[in-house]
């Protein structure tokens, strides 16, 4: 009997390795960003391209910095939970207009309602090399000192809304800056 | 003549063409051409940034390109990649604590099973050593004497 026993850890090691990896999304690579400050911008903002939008932007508050663009098809798919983020549980939403038509950026948003604070335009993708940016849409949760706490990528599911964003920005709320 | 001129002027327009797309120096060729094979793409990540397709692959490729025209080392370059886009980006991760089973992991497997060979091996050598009984002996010496047929 114990002849077999080793062989048999064995293959339930390696199995459960197996197992644990099936759920893991390859896609989802981890920022070395999180627990650092954002990087330093400074890019026009969409509403006024006179005015500018900066890193200070963030410093004082929790707030989210959604990465978007009006030819990305998953941001509309996530474009109500974002919505509902800013109308009813009012989080402070920023977006990241990342490699867009100016034009067709302001078009998206009278078409699906603008749930973000002020969005800034990165044209050349330049800011999103800074962020780390590698898929759109990725979202940001960043803390009163302007540090950045969690990376989402992909898009934001009701129930990634419910179940962490929330509790986080929640948790961060309570934390004295 | 008007064919000399049509010549000509597709030579000039290929050389503007040419200059504009700014072009490395040739000293720095061939460390922009390593260094792309280098980086990951994450977009499409078994590719590396030389051989994707992908936008942001593009987008990381000038990158390089302006870092080497400003003097960057291919360290200071891929330290920058790091900072933005992790270890995941190096195709030959760094040796450290989180990435040893990843190094040495297939070493430690190797030893694992020389081991094992080792004492498999041995154990039979000891079982092929033991000693016949009277009985069994007899029976090889009778077998051996058999006149062959």
């Amino acid at each position: 009997m114990s002849k077999y026993l080793l062989p048999v850890i064995l293959f339930f090691i390696l199995t459960s390795f197996l197992f644990v990896g099936l759920y893991r999304d390859p896609t989802e690579v981890s920022s070395p960003l999180l627990g650092k400050p954002v990087p330093q911008f400074s890019l026009p903002r969409l509403a006024d391209s006179e005015a500018m939008f900066s890193e200070d932007e963030f410093l004082g508050k929790v707030s989210l910095l959604n990465v978007w663009a009006s030819w990305c098809v998953a941001c509309r798919e996530e474009h109500p939970v974002l919505t509902e983020l800013a109308h009813r549980h009012e989080v402070i939403l920023y977006g990241l207009n990342y490699k867009d038509d100016t034009a067709d950026a302001r078009q998206y948003l009278v078409e699906h309602g603008n749930p973000f604070l002020a969005s800034a335009v990165d044209a050349s993708g330049r800011i999103g090399i800074e962020w780390g940016v590698y898929g759109v849409p990725e979202t940001f949760v960043i803390d009163k000192n302007g540090i950045i706490r969690y990376k989402h990528i992909g898009v934001i599911t009701w129930r990634d809304a419910e179940e962490k964003l929330l509790p986080l920005i929640g948790q961060l709320q309570n934390e004295t800056s | 003549m008007s064919k000399a001129c049509c010549l000509l002027a597709l030579f000039l327009l290929c050389t503007c063409v040419l200059a504009q797309s700014g072009a490395l120096a040739p000293e720095h060729e061939q460390r922009y051409y390593s260094l792309l094979d280098e980086l990951r793409c994450l977009v499409c990540q078994n590719q590396t940034i030389a051989e994707s397709d992908a936008d942001l692959a593009k987008d990381l490729r000038d990158e390089v390109k302006k870092m080497l025209q400003a003097g960057a080392t291919d360290s200071e370059i891929t330290e920058f990649m790091v900072n933005r886009y992790g270890d995941f980006v190096l195709y030959r991760p760094p040796v450290k604590p989180r990435t040893w089973l990843l190094w040495f992991g297939p070493l430690v497997f190797l030893v694992i099973a020389l081991v094992a060979l080792t004492l498999v091996v041995r154990k039979h050598k000891r079982a092929g050593s033991v000693a016949l009984t009277e009985d069994e002996q007899a029976k090889v010496d009778s077998i051996l004497s058999r006149p062959e047929e």
